[in-house]
């Protein structure tokens, strides 16, 4: 057994609990706090809510919640009846169930005032966020962004300048409120303050042992995605630093014996992260890095902190999923060099064409690059029915074997 | 001294004794059957049987394949990635590529120039593209598997059959059946179906080449000619492509360090 368990569950775990609580709290009662409701994607721009008095609510963070609470399988299948094909994001089947029948772990989202929908993410937001519309009667907006394959054009800039102030000016129609840009600015260096801490958080990793792991990211994580923007994130994060760095200086891993280091591709499985925690962790292996995190703070370069609005567009327009395909391989292979990995686990999940389509391209690309082996996972992140324990198990085994091969333990 | 290699699969058990010369003394193939500890004693026994040595002069025993934890008297067990690969680099080190069509799964595996393992990838959730896809075929057609092969080769045009799907592949072939259509252009069409389906494993993982082809399925012509009409690849058969994991088994047991 190894000594992280039970007693010992970091204060940083139960602050957060609380924090995410009570976030939930207001906003199931925003109307008691004379509050507007805004659901948003999660790679939206979410700053100009904030400064609005808007509480953002993230239908995929929602669903992340059901995948984790194991209540995908449930809602899947109700969407199966509702007649939504199986191969449609399982997000959106449990989101879009939930609305209608209430269900989920905390009983559905409260009712939204506006939806906000920015398809940098993908293109099934679009049809979702219009099946929302169309069920509240809520106005939506769309927030375009143009995919970056190459290079972020001048005429891209242009259009994304516009984007932003027409959004604004949305805002300002449903609120009936006129926007303070310099509420705007703040808002917006608290969001960048966010990203930098939760940069620091995830190099905490480059150290040997790592003190956290991509399944530990993928719980801290829901702060940046939900509440970005706000002091109690800058606060939260300093806090969950501290207690990482402390553990860098004690020497202590978040696994007992760190002997492989991992990186994680895509969205997390979230019926299964103990399952695969353990899985891991009995092979000596800790997922040290992963690019679904990280994509809550890769866009630092783009922003003007100073302008951060001006910018704005910029910065969520070049985020890990609105990239192609060499992009996206060139900052995996930046983060096998910069964590020191020996291999790459990819999930191919059902539910995110755009995260999972140039896999294979980017596997063979790390291989060709840095000669590291990659195994692909057939998941998907809320619907448990597309996982087989039994084969994805014996292909970690296989795998792990395989690294083992490599650094010339196994024979 | 002896070293034994043992690969209990999904449908057979494959044992290889070599010597430390690493010449084979002796092999085995069994129906795996329900109990794999019940195949591995089984295979141990008709191994002793046929060479007349002792049990204890058989100082490593490796186990492989689906079933390799089972086996009680193993000193290791090692994953049949691994043991293919080194199987195939045994048999020829310049093999870069492995592909292994087994019972229930199928694999393309690249072999680096010091005969490690690279990338490998595995058969989907499907068992369409595995032996078992052929067993499914074998009886729609009430057919004894081991015609195919050379049947096969007498399909003038296979028709189209489903890739993606073991059943819905099945219900094709009935359909074709009933419709008149000549056996050995089904079979052609099933094996082509099958080379689909390895090809485009190995591209999905990439290969170079030499690419040699191992388990019970490169025993079948048709399967091999299918893939190589369709990849433009020539491959390799080893002379006993299903003992091939058994052999990398036992080759591992000879490599480790305690080995005297």
């Amino acid at each position: 057994m190894s000594k992280i368990d039970k007693k010992e569950i970091p204060e940083s775990v139960l602050k957060m609990k609380k924090i995410m609580k009570s976030y939930y709290f207001k906003a199931k009662f925003a109307k008691l706090f004379r509050r507007k409701i805004a659901w948003i994607t999660s790679g939206g721009p979410v700053e100009p809510l904030i400064a609005m008095g808007i509480i953002p609510v993230y239908p995929e963070n929602h669903g992340a919640m059901i995948g984790a609470a194991k209540m995908g399988n449930e809602l899947c299948q109700k969407a199966d009846e509702m007649g939504y094909s199986s191969d449609l994001c399982s997000y959106a089947r449990a989101d879009i169930v939930c609305s209608y029948t209430g269900g989920g772990p905390i009983g559905g989202l409260p009712s939204p005032d506006m939806l906000i929908c920015c398809n940098n993410i993908c293109g099934t937001v679009l049809k979702w966020y219009e099946i929302q519309a169309r069920r509240y009667r809520v106005p939506l907006f769309i927030f375009d962004t143009p995919f970056v394959h190459t290079n972020y054009t001048e005429e891209a800039r242009y259009y994304l300048e516009n984007q932003v102030s027409e959004y604004i000016d949305f805002l300002e129609k449903v609120t009936g409120r006129k926007a303070s840009m310099k509420k705007m600015q703040k808002v917006g260096s608290l969001s960048v303050e966010a990203m930098k801490l939760w940069q620091k958080i995830l190099n905490t990793a480059v150290n040997r042992p790592s003190p956290m792991t991509a399944f530990d990211a993928f719980f801290y994580l829901a702060l940046i995605v939900t509440l970005r923007g706000t002091k109690v994130v800058v606060d939260f994060y300093k806090f969950l630093l501290e207690e990482l760095t402390e553990k860098v200086e004690d020497n202590i891993g978040a696994i007992p014996d760190e002997r492989y280091r991992l990186l994680w591709d895509n969205l997390p499985i979230w019926y299964k992260m103990r399952w695969l925690s353990n899985k891991f962790k009995e092979h000596n292996a800790s997922l040290v890095a992963d690019t679904y995190t990280t994509a809550w703070c890769d866009t630092l370069e783009f922003i003007d902190e100073n302008n951060f609005i001006q910018t704005l567009g910029d910065a969520y327009s070049q985020i890990y999923l609105n990239i192609g395909v060499d992009k996206m391989a060139d900052k995996i292979i930046r983060m096998i060099d910069k964590y020191q990995i020996d291999g790459v686990v990819m999930h191919s999940n059902r539910s995110c064409k755009p995260y999972s389509f140039g896999q294979l391209d980017i596997q063979k690309i790390i291989y060709e690059k840095r000669r590291i082996p990659t195994l692909l996972i057939e998941a998907d992140m809320t619907d448990g029915r597309k996982f087989s324990d039994e084969q994805v198990g014996s292909r970690i085994d296989f795998f792990m074997e395989v690294l083992k091969e490599r650094k010339g333990i196994l024979l | 001294m002896y070293i034994l290699g043992i690969d209990i699969g999904s449908i057979t058990s494959k044992a290889v004794l070599l010597n430390k010369d690493n010449e084979i003394e002796s092999e085995e193939i069994i129906f795996t059957g329900y109990s794999s500890e019940k195949a591995g004693e089984g295979l141990l026994s008709k191994i002793l049987d046929n060479t007349n040595i002792k049990r204890e002069e058989i100082v490593k025993v490796v186990s492989t394949g689906y079933g390799r934890k089972s086996i009680s008297f193993a000193d290791r067990a090692v994953s049949e990635i691994i043991c293919h690969a080194v199987g195939a680099y045994f048999m020829d080190p310049a093999i870069r590529t492995v592909i292994d069509i087994g019972g229930q799964d199928s694999k393309v595996i690249s072999i680096g120039e010091d005969g490690k393992v690279g990338n490998f990838v595995m058969n989907d959730k499907c068992s369409a593209g595995t032996g078992r896809f052929l067993e499914v075929m074998a009886r729609a057609l009430e057919l004894d598997l081991s015609s195919f092969g050379e049947l096969s080769l007498k399909g003038k045009s296979p028709p189209n059959i489903s890739s993606i799907c073991t059943v819905f592949a099945e219900s094709e072939v009935i359909s074709l059946i009933s419709k008149g259509e000549k056996r050995e252009n089904i079979i052609s069409g099933i094996h082509r179906s099958v080379a689909q389906r390895i090809y485009a494993m190995l591209k999905k993982n990439g290969y170079r080449e030499p690419v040699a082809i191992t388990g019970g399925v490169a025993r079948n012509i048709g399967v091999v000619k299918a893939i190589e009409e369709i990849s433009n690849i020539s491959l390799l058969v080893p002379e006993k492509p299903q003992l091939n994991g058994a052999i990398g088994a036992a080759i591992i047991g000879i490599r480790s360090k305690n080995f005297t």
